[in-house]
């Protein structure tokens, strides 16, 4: 099955200068061609573009009136409110995006060994709960130790749920997409029954006590700035990932299995041992993305808690080309969208669904970069394919 | 297929049989300590076989004595896994079918106890709720054949449902829904083909990149245009349940298969034509030659990328109806995000069914069942939680995945781009 890999031209011309040009400015395209697509979508609904991408930006980044007015503040009375307010939409742009950098991290280093990872939702419930029930059931703790013990919990409990479809495939063959799906309805189902059960505060509404105070991720502002360490975390995480996959043994080893599980069986690599680490590892990840949410943002847990987060992960990691540093990329980019559209719906009218529109766009364009090409006149040089998604792989 | 199944190797043979063996030893284990202990002598189960307002004949309703009947299940368990551990039964089939017989029957009887539970409410309801599953899976499974990955399936039944109920709703007229859900499926489809196909985009890439398209184009027009005009635009009713003549009078089957609305009969006939196109006509010979060494297709003549194109958009149009049903197929309106994973589920079925028409709608029955016993349970009030009840057949589709089917093997060229030398 995988012998005959398929033909991609084999005109390598190593990374040359054009090509670098290229990987940096089709994707830049991309986002542009979305944009100008969605415009399009928002004249023909009746709405006005200019108002509309003016909010977008500024509940993307923040008004710059605001800033200089902030700025003249500070200046001239030492007042930091102003500026502070001024902050809010970057810092929410930053707060959404922190937990997709997990999720598709999460992703991407699935695909890196050939393996489909369409659990992140269930696993980053599971992470979440994890995290929730160390947060709030163990009290007396310095922060030192209940913070990253919560941490270390969501890790654990995502973990599990992403090793177990691994086991499955490594050791049987049971294919991961149908077994990460079926564990996603058993997350979902289990957390039913914690939220109403054993893990539900007092109150008649399904969620989890509030977590103590020394199991939340500190923030850098005062409330209502939500930013924290947490968006440190990812970053880190991404780093090492990245450090993981290319500058280790192991990390090699699992990258042989996904180009060519053949020859990395011929080579000498355990195939069942890489599969399995790698499952656990990318649970693990999806499983801190919602660890970061509970512990820095919401600080307790409700139904539908991970709604559409296994989606989006998929979506960051063909994004980011299963490169960590393209997924942090990636990840900032859905975050500053999510961010603005809030803004965009309540100052335009325009429904923030649109931006799914768009997303959908900018990956349909940086997947074919031929009709960015095509569009744009662009000389064809081959970039180098990173992408690898096996199918229903073997 | 024929091949694989004729020569599993006698070690996999031998410990097939015995995850077998223990897992029937289990189940009625199982039944006896979580079903058989918790019921008390004395107590009658009644099946309700009567449906009202259906047609059939009526009959007497079921009525079982409670414990006598699960640890009969369980009994007959047991036996069949000492029995498969000793001699070996040849049929998969019978024994996957005796462990989830068992199993439903003693948890139905265990449920219902002291009370009434209809039984061919819940199974006809099991067939509804099926088809939207099914015809995803075996949209699945056309354009796997020809080797072509479509995880955009969801996206599309999405895009169906909502075009399905605003043409309906303008022209009054659901068959225009109908078929304006089946050709926009195709054209959708049509542009994950062109993707795939002339621009050799990732399949799985171009799938996901169709998913939140969807669910990102129906919310938008969904908020943007249909609840401002609920009644223009997004109140379509329903088809009318369609009852075969005289078939539909047979207790039980009756209500079950022939009082159904036109999607469900279009959903089998869609299964039926599908196999015998697949397996008996030059057109499925080359769909599967396609699917599984498309060099030695091409070589003989068949053109490669138009059976892909015809393929993916059949498989398109299928998933069309699967959308349709959403909307003016069951609830006559459209809803954000009102598949709810299905499409998902569906190619779930479709490697359950190891890429066959049939057993892709086989599978998609399990699901339905297990989804309508959800809804049936939360009526019963059943004393432990029925969250856990609820994901069984999650846990037992991972482990038959595990122990029976083992490796699903998909068409040899499955996901990739053909590139004509």
């Amino acid at each position: 099955m995988t012998e005959k890999a398929t033909p991609k031209t084999k005109k390598s011309e190593g990374i040359g200068e054009g090509s670098l040009r290229q990987a940096l400015l089709i994707p830049a395209l991309a986002v542009l061609t979305g944009l100008i697509i969605g415009a399009i979508a928002i004249v023909a609904s009746g709405g006005n573009v200019f108002v509309a991408y003016g909010a977008l930006f500024a509940g993307a980044f923040g008004d710059p009136v605001k800033f200089f007015t902030g700025f003249q503040q500070l200046f001239t009375t030492g007042e930091t409110a102003g500026l502070l307010k001024a902050i809010y939409p970057f810092s929410e742009s930053i707060v959404i995006a922190t937990p997709y950098i997990f999720a598709g991290l999460s992703v991407a280093i699935g695909f890196r060994c050939g393996l489909f990872n369409i659990g992140a939702e269930g696993q980053f419930f599971i992470g979440a709960l994890c995290s929730a029930f160390v947060g709030y059931s163990i009290e007396g703790l310095p922060a030192i130790i209940h913070l990253p013990l919560a941490l270390l919990a969501g890790a654990a409990g995502g973990a599990i749920w992403g090793m177990i479809p691994g086991y499955l495939k490594a050791r049987f063959g049971a294919h991961e997409v149908v077994n990460t799906i079926m564990m996603n309805w058993i997350a979902f189902r289990l957390s039913d029954w914690l939220l109403n059960g054993p893990m539900k505060a007092s109150g008649f509404r399904p969620v989890t006590p509030n977590i103590e105070h020394t199991a939340e991720l500190p923030r850098f502002f005062p409330d209502p700035l939500r930013i924290n360490w947490g968006f440190i975390l990812a970053l880190v995480v991404a780093y090492l990932v990245y450090w993981f996959l290319f500058k280790t043994t192991l990390g090699f080893e699992i990258r042989s299995v996904g180009a060519n599980p053949d020859a990395a069986k011929y080579a000498g690599m355990n195939i069942v041992r890489n599969i399995v680490l790698v499952m656990s590892l990318a649970g693990g990840l999806a499983g801190l993305a919602g660890s970061v949410q509970v512990l820095g943002v919401d600080h307790w847990v409700g139904q539908g808690f991970s709604a559409g987060y296994g989606f989006d992960a998929i979506a960051l990691a063909l994004l980011g080309r299963s490169h960590p540093f393209g997924v942090v990329i990636a990840a900032l980019l859905f975050g500053f969208l999510r961010g603005g559209a809030t803004r965009m719906q309540s100052m335009a009218g325009v429904p923030i669904d649109i931006i799914s529109i768009i997303q959908g766009l900018i990956i349909i364009f940086i997947a074919a970069p031929d009709i960015i090409r095509w569009l744009y006149r662009l000389k064809e040089i081959k970039v180098e394919e990173t992408v690898l998604t096996r199918g229903w792989g073997s | 297929m024929t091949t694989i199944n004729t020569t599993i190797n006698p070690v996999q043979a031998k410990r097939t049989r015995v995850i077998f063996g223990i897992v029937l030893l289990t189940t009625g284990l199982l039944i006896y300590l979580l079903f058989g202990i918790n019921t008390q002598a004395g107590l009658q189960t009644t099946f309700g076989i009567n449906l009202a307002g259906s047609q059939a004949i009526p009959v007497p309703d079921l009525v079982l004595p409670s414990k006598l009947t699960i640890n009969l299940m369980a009994i007959i368990a047991v036996f069949f896994g000492a029995f498969h551990l000793a001699r070996g039964v040849k049929s998969t089939g019978t024994l996957i079918g005796v462990i989830a017989v068992t199993f439903v029957v003693a948890f139905l009887t265990w449920a219902a106890q002291d009370k009434s539970f209809n039984l061919t409410g819940m199974l006809s309801s099991s067939l509804v709720r099926a088809t939207p599953i099914a015809l995803a899976a075996l949209c699945g499974v056309i354009s796997e054949r020809a080797a072509v990955i479509n995880i955009g399936i969801e996206g599309i039944m999405l895009i169906s449902a909502q075009v399905a109920v605003v043409t309906a709703s303008l022209s009054n007229n659901l068959y225009v829904g109908l078929v304006a859900a089946i050709l926009v499926g195709g054209l959708v489809a049509a542009f994950h083909a062109f993707l795939v196909i002339r621009f050799k985009v990732d399949q799985i890439v171009s799938g996901v990149a169709i998913n939140i398209f969807g669910a990102g184009l129906t919310s938008f027009i969904g908020s943007r245009f249909l609840e401002r005009n609920t009644d223009l635009l997004n109140n379509s009713g329903v088809f009318p349940v369609f009852s075969i003549p005289i078939l539909s009078k047979i207790p039980l089957l009756g209500p079950m298969l022939f009082e159904n609305n036109i999607i469900v009969y279009l959903a089998i006939l869609v299964v039926i034509v599908l196999h015998i196109t697949l397996f008996y006509t030059p057109w499925g010979l080359r769909t599967r030659a396609v699917g599984e060494h498309p060099k030695a297709a091409d070589t003989l003549g068949v053109n490669v990328y138009l059976v892909r194109y015809v393929n993916v958009i059949l498989g398109g149009m299928i998933a069309g109806l699967g959308g349709a049903y959403f909307t003016i197929g069951s609830v006559g309106r459209f809803d954000e995000i009102m598949t709810a994973g299905k499409g998902f589920i569906g190619l779930a079925a479709m490697i359950f069914g190891k890429w066959n028409p049939i057993g892709a709608y086989t599978s998609s029955l399990i699901f339905g069942f297990a989804d309508s016993l959800q809804v049936k349970l939360q009526i019963l009030r059943v004393p432990i939680p029925s969250e856990f009840l609820l994901m069984a057949p999650y846990i037992v589709t991972m482990i038959i995945l595990t122990g029976v089917v083992g490796r699903a093997i998909p068409p040899a060229a499955d996901g990739q781009p053909y590139e004509k030398a």
